[in-house]
């Protein structure tokens, strides 16, 4: 395991840097500090990507052909590290430049390649990925959207649910059953839809921690042209397995506050035998909070380690979601506890830290299920990577009509 | 619930004499238990356990006869308030005065503060903590009602500038007096976390065995059958502990202490896993405004802080062991 850059990367460090320093300052000049989900705050990570992809920082492992960086995965890591410590940060494009595009790269004519790639690159045009259904969770191949042949077009009927910022994004990518008669895997089949057609329509879900940033989609009669089909028909699902091999990686990145901030806290209060922080059992947490992070961070060094060097990372990136959703559930109701009483309050105005341990708490739960629940990703450890047997299967050789559903 | 309904719980402990029904604690369990499987929206623990049961252990008859028809009648409300910030309240931090029978001071939060008739407000009188009656309407009382994680019971701020304050107890015992309150109150508040629990555990199971994933129910899945085992025997030492705590409570046996800190911390424990897994086993859905499955998850967190956190009554658990063993 490598800690430190190589030259090159110390150059390119230093590079990125430097026009991170300059740009940031522009932006921040421009449009100053903006809450999240506004128009505006879109309208200025739109910006901000535009400034990233006329500089050569926009998708920086893509061809410059296509609007990227023509670099390689260890300076997308390393610009991706300094523009989080630069603060300028947006998700929005995340899922779209992250995902789906790539997916519409893979799969498409160029035609639609030069229509989409650049506008998404440039922030102009944001994705999102319609697989998850109510009746396909965990089990995605289990989605029921129809999408029936009729000349040239596809008419699609069915709902997605939990997509991400839909109500916002201009285009996605759409995974639908072609062919109930086949078993599940075989009889799917993916398109790239406008989301802006009327027969399109997001409703927010109310979640649990209060916010709206999911949607469900629901589909009558959407006609798109068999020109938006990306792969053959049937063979969705193996379109499907190239847009989520990024997912886990992507939402296993930490948020909520950490052992810093839970020390912080301690320090501030008393518990039943004096300072919160002189409190054992407390000590003994947050020394596992500690080393779980610390485990986590320098997973993520070996695996820029490999990158760095050429290499393809190992499976040991796959325990990063599940650490990370768990400690926030657990350092986050520690915290609250420890509040005693007072821990109840969730107004920023009043509660410690500006209630960030009250917020985790409500979020702790969705990430411990969202991109992959804790038993389908220790089932992936287990099966994938211990190459253990896996669970007997009832739906692979049935045909989907016939597979046992409850409704 | 209806009104009338209400005020016949509200009074299942309260004596005959003081027009309630004069029934055991026993009984007073299984009430508790059921309005935690309904999430019951009320402020039934603040006003029977708190109120109600400090004044009749506490309170001298003109106490107990301003407060006790009231309650029974379902005509009051109650709240202890005691917490003064983040962290526990101590005889060192606690700022809230009484001098001259009048009180002065911030108690925040207060659950169901802003809707209570009567307070128990700790105070310190002389120098050391006492406990006082406050009658809420008095000039000098107000509340400002706050954000709660359970926005199905509230939470208040109570600011008291020269309130008429009448002592509960002796002087220089509010800590002791307070205590003595939260040992009956743990016992009954480890029933409503018992039913939340169970609840959690029924939910989960039954949405499991509808749920099909790769063409079967996630019911029979290895992974959701040990996690709905494991919060059964969470749930199950945590009812044997209660109902070695109710007989406790019921006699008012030397035991109680230790008693209500094992039904508290092992019902908190129980609550707190079936809450959070029962989400974990109905996936998306769980994470959704429009399940259930939050208000428990909400819910367990204002049972385990509403009388002290459970590392509180952890130590609490283990002095008593302590001293037990000394003896």
């Amino acid at each position: 395991m490598d800690f430190n850059d190589s030259p090159e990367e110390a150059a390119y460090r230093e590079k990125a840097r430097a026009w991170l320093v300059e740009n940031a300052a522009a932006h921040r000049a421009q449009f100053g500090d903006l809450k999240p989900n506004t128009d505006e705050h879109m309208a200025a990570a739109k910006s901000w990507q535009a400034r990233k992809a006329a500089g050569g920082y926009a998708c920086i492992t893509w061809p410059a052909a296509v609007g990227g960086g023509g670099g390689t995965p260890i300076q997308s890591v390393i610009f991706g590290q300094e523009e989080t410590k630069a603060g300028v940060g947006y998700g929005y494009f995340t899922i779209g430049l992250g995902m789906c595009v790539p997916t519409v790269m893979a799969f498409s004519n160029n035609e639609t390649k030069q229509r989409f790639v650049s506008p998404a690159v440039k922030g102009e045009e944001i994705w999102c990925q319609l697989f998850s259904e109510p009746a396909g969770g965990s089990d995605v191949a289990a989605l029921r959207t129809r999408a029936i042949k009729d000349g040239d077009e596809w008419v699609i009927n069915g709902q997605k649910v939990w997509t991400t910022g839909a109500h916002y994004c201009d285009y996605g990518i759409l995974l639908v059953r072609t062919d109930p008669d086949v078993p599940k895997h075989k009889g799917l089949t993916m398109f790239w839809i406008d989301m802006r057609d009327a027969a399109v329509e997001c409703r927010p879900i109310h979640q649990m921690s209060g916010g709206r940033e999911f949607n469900e989609v629901y589909f009558t009669d959407l006609r798109v042209k068999d020109s938006q089909r990306l792969g053959e028909v049937g063979e969705g699902w193996k379109v499907a397995l190239v847009t989520l091999m990024n997912e886990r990686l992507a939402v296993g990145g930490s948020s909520g506050p950490s052992y810093r901030e839970i020390m912080g806290l301690a320090r501030e209060l008393t518990g039943p035998t004096g300072p919160a922080i002189k409190d054992n059992a407390f000590r003994e947490k947050l020394a596992d909070w500690y080393v779980q992070s610390e485990g986590l961070k320098f997973t993520r060094f070996r695996t820029m380690t490999a990158l760095s060097r050429g290499q393809t990372p190992g499976p040991e990136s796959s325990i990063g979601k599940i650490i990370a959703a768990n400690q926030m559930q657990d350092l986050a109701n520690t915290a609250v506890e420890m509040e005693d009483q007072y821990g109840i309050l969730v107004d920023p105005d009043q509660a410690p830290a500006e209630a960030a341990f009250q917020q985790s708490l409500m979020w702790a739960p969705g990430l411990r299920i969202a991109g992959g629940t804790d038993e389908i990703l220790k089932n992936i450890i287990a099966e994938r990577v211990l190459g253990l047997p896996g669970d007997v299967r009832v739906d692979k050789d049935v045909a989907f009509k016939d597979m046992p559903t409850g409704r | 619930m209806g009104r009338r309904r209400r005020a016949g719980l509200a009074g299942a402990c309260i004596p005959e004499e003081y027009n309630g029904l004069g029934l055991g604690r026993v009984e007073l369990c299984a009430i508790a238990e059921e309005l935690g499987r309904a999430v019951a929206p009320i402020p039934f623990a603040s006003t029977v356990y708190m109120l109600a049961e400090g004044v009749m252990a506490f309170g001298s008859e003109a106490q107990k006869s301003a407060v006790l028809p009231r309650v029974a009648a379902g005509e009051m409300i109650g709240c202890l308030a005691t917490s003064e910030g983040p962290g526990v309240v101590t005889a060192s931090n606690l700022a809230c005065r009484v001098e001259g029978g009048k009180l002065t001071g911030v108690k925040i939060p207060v659950t169901d503060g802003d809707v209570a008739d009567m307070a128990l407000v700790l105070a310190a009188e002389g120098g050391k903590p006492g406990l006082f009656l406050v009658d809420l309407k008095s000039s000098g009382v107000s509340r400002e009602t706050l954000k709660s994680l359970d926005p199905t019971r509230s939470v208040a701020k109570l600011t008291f500038e020269g309130v008429t304050a009448e002592r509960v107890g002796e002087a220089g015992q509010g800590l002791e007096i307070v205590q003595s309150i939260l040992d009956r109150a743990a016992v009954l508040l480890a029933f409503e976390q018992l039913g939340g629990a169970d609840k959690c555990l029924e939910m989960a199971k039954d949405y499991a065995l509808g749920r099909y994933a790769f063409g079967r129910v996630i019911a029979g899945y290895q992974a959701i059958k040990h996690k709905l085992a494991d919060m059964y025997v969470k749930n199950e030492v945590a009812r044997s502990n209660a109902y070695y705590g109710a007989w406790a409570l019921n006699v008012d046996a030397p035991e109680l202490p230790i008693a209500a800190s094992a039904a508290r911390i092992a019902a908190s424990d129980a609550y707190w896993f079936a809450s959070k897994e029962s989400i974990q086993v109905h996936g998306g859905m769980g994470f959704t405004w429009d399940v259930d499955c939050h208000l428990y998850y909400r819910r367990s967190r204002q049972l385990s802080l509403v009388a002290g956190a459970p590392r509180v009554w952890k130590e609490r658990l283990v002095s008593q062991l302590e001293q037990k063993n000394a003896a």
